[in-house]
């Protein structure tokens, strides 16, 4: 399982709604089914995951993100995911809004752009950064908004977004025992739960 | 066409009439006293009765969905998709498909004799809605042993009736698989049926539905009918890929006097003359009729939730891109109404060039995707064993 998968299972409350936007191959939806009763659906558009969707009995609908999401009622879900998708999206503050929109609560993970490889490799060799996690070239990249821990965290506070728990996480050495003592230079992937305020 | 079936063809088929013996009350008050279904059926019923799928056909479908019938080369309708190993797949499923009442392939319908006259019921026979052929299949599922339906799938005007069953009797199906339908026609595909029913009833040897009667056949209506239908069908790419600006008589020489006709004409005229040769004009207007009448959230203060809240059912709601009949958000629509009601759904939109009639031809992510869904619904089917 994913790491971000973990602090996710935490915060759903148990036989809840769930909608996971952007939901891959359904793993969190299958996990979330199986071990908490959650009922869920995910919204995605790449054709072999919707296909791994149905084989895994996770309910998926056929649907970009980039458009609109109006066909979800306002609080129609106890919580809208958002896994490792916000970079990829035309307009993430308005995604942000309409997520806050459907769900009473919602949870955003994201990679940190202002980790402290990110930035060397950056500076170093003065190309945009291909990382394990990110490992595209910056032409055909899907991720076309590059945002840090920080950056984030403006966005939420002028946005009157309430953030409920935020977890730091990274793989590597020292990085994972150091997120807490510099979030914006040490967290690889962000967590957060979010509420409007 | 190959004249010796594949390996994964259901093989040499034939149909079979049941007799259904006990009254069936229409949605216009009016009774069958009995009645009669041709229906064709493939793979294995279980002990439980419990791994039957009802496959429900449109428009101008019937009984012969898979196989081959002897001599023929040529198989059932949905062919592609019914077999040993394919997406409806008769090595774990028992496939039932009937004709509807008021069709003319055999089942009951204004071709058979009315017993109150003794004579053909023609344009007597009762308006029919699609509640009336999910009750009449009902009744079918005692005659075939049947106590629950895996799944019942549809396309078109087939799946309007399985949403309707999913509605009518919830605890009767796991599954409900809709392929490019709507919860109700659009004014636009009204308007093509009044059409298609207008050519029918012109045609001098329609004479007011008592044709046959009078040893006369509307054929000339009939085949304008389906010519609009058919066009309906298809995407615009799609025409203009199969038969473009290409001749199939003449040519554009300058000063030539000779006839020119495009191959499009040449298809459409044989299309319609083809039908106009198996089809009952009776059958045409009653049924283009119900489509036009089925409206699956009216009886539900016009709220599909609220339809949908009845349901028990999982569902698989697939469209495709092309289909401008029952367009992509015609099947938005559903999956909306089932999300909201809390019920399980599926739903893929498959990228096709084909038109409404994708939904009767061979498409790899089709194929793959309802494949997968059945055989998550052919495991809880095992399960239950």
């Amino acid at each position: 399982m994913r790491d971000d998968f973990g602090f996710i299972t935490r915060w759903i409350a148990p036989n809840s709604r769930v909608l996971d936007l952007g939901c891959g191959d359904g793993a969190l939806l299958h996990e979330l089914a199986q071990k908490h009763a959650v009922r869920g659906y995910g919204l995605e558009i790449d054709p072999d995951s919707i296909q791994a969707c149905i084989a895994r009995g996770v309910n998926v609908i056929e649907q970009d993100l980039n458009n609109s999401l109006d066909n979800f009622a306002d609080q129609s879900f106890d919580t809208v995911v958002m896994t490792q998708a916000l970079q990829a999206m035309r307009y993430p503050h308005l995604v942000l809004d309409e997520m806050l929109r459907i769900g009473r609560q919602c949870i955003v993970t994201f990679p940190n752009f202002g980790q402290w490889r990110a930035r060397a490799y950056l500076t170093l060799q003065g190309r945009m950064p291909v990382t394990k996690q990110l490992s595209y070239q910056w032409y055909d990249t899907p991720n076309i908004h590059f945002f840090t821990y920080r950056d984030f965290e403006q966005l939420c506070s002028e946005r009157g977004i309430a953030i409920l728990q935020r977890k730091r996480l990274a793989t590597g050495w020292p990085d994972r025992w150091l997120t807490g003592f510099m979030p914006n230079v040490f967290t690889e992937t962000a967590v957060y739960q979010l509420s409007r305020r | 066409m190959s004249d010796t079936p594949q390996a994964d063809s259901v093989g040499i088929v034939a149909s079979r009439i049941v007799a259904i013996e006990q009254p069936l009350t229409l949605a216009c008050g009016e009774v069958l006293e009995r009645h009669e279904l041709e229906i064709e059926c493939y793979g294995e019923l279980n002990g439980r009765g419990d791994n039957a799928i009802l496959i429900c056909h449109a428009l101008s479908g019937h009984h012969h969905a898979a196989g081959y019938h002897p001599g023929d080369s040529r198989p059932g309708w949905w062919d592609h998709y019914i077999g040993a190993g394919k997406p409806i797949d008769t090595s774990r499923f028992f496939v039932v498909c009937p004709t509807n009442i008021g069709s003319c392939f055999g089942s009951t319908g204004p071709l058979s004799i009315n017993p109150a006259t003794g004579r053909a019921w023609g344009a007597e026979f009762p308006p029919l809605r699609a509640r009336d052929w999910v009750n009449s299949q009902r009744l079918l599922m005692d005659c075939l042993g049947i106590n629950r339906w895996a799944a019942v799938v549809g396309g078109s005007l087939g799946g309007m009736q399985a949403m309707r069953w999913s509605l009518e009797y919830p605890e009767l199906l796991d599954h409900c698989v809709v392929i490019a339908s709507a919860m109700k026609l659009s004014a636009q595909n009204i308007a093509f049926n009044e059409i298609a029913r207008r050519a029918i009833k012109s045609d001098p040897d329609f004479c007011n539905g008592d044709y046959a009667a009078q040893g006369r056949s509307p054929q000339r209506g009939l085949a304008l009918a389906r010519m609009i239908g058919h066009v309906t069908y298809l995407s615009d790419a799609l025409m203009g890929q199969k038969f473009g600006r290409d001749l199939r008589l003449g040519d554009f020489t300058t000063g030539s006097a000779d006839p020119v006709q495009f191959e499009i004409e040449s298809y459409l005229n044989h299309q319609g003359d083809k039908f106009s040769g198996v089809f009952d004009a009776n059958s045409y207007l009653l049924i283009t009729k119900m489509l036009d009448y089925f409206d699956l959230a009216r009886e539900y203060n016009n709220d599909p939730q609220a339809a949908f809240n009845c349901a028990r059912c999982q569902f698989q709601v697939i469209s495709f891109s092309s289909d401008w009949r029952f367009a992509p958000d015609r099947s938005r629509e559903i999956v909306d109404a089932l999300v909201a009601a809390g019920r399980d759904v599926s739903y893929c939109e498959i990228e096709s060039d084909q038109g409404h009639d994708a939904f009767l031809l061979p498409n790899p992510r089709y194929q793959a995707a309802l494949g997968a869904y059945l055989a998550r619904a052919a495991e809880t089917v095992e399960r239950r064993q």
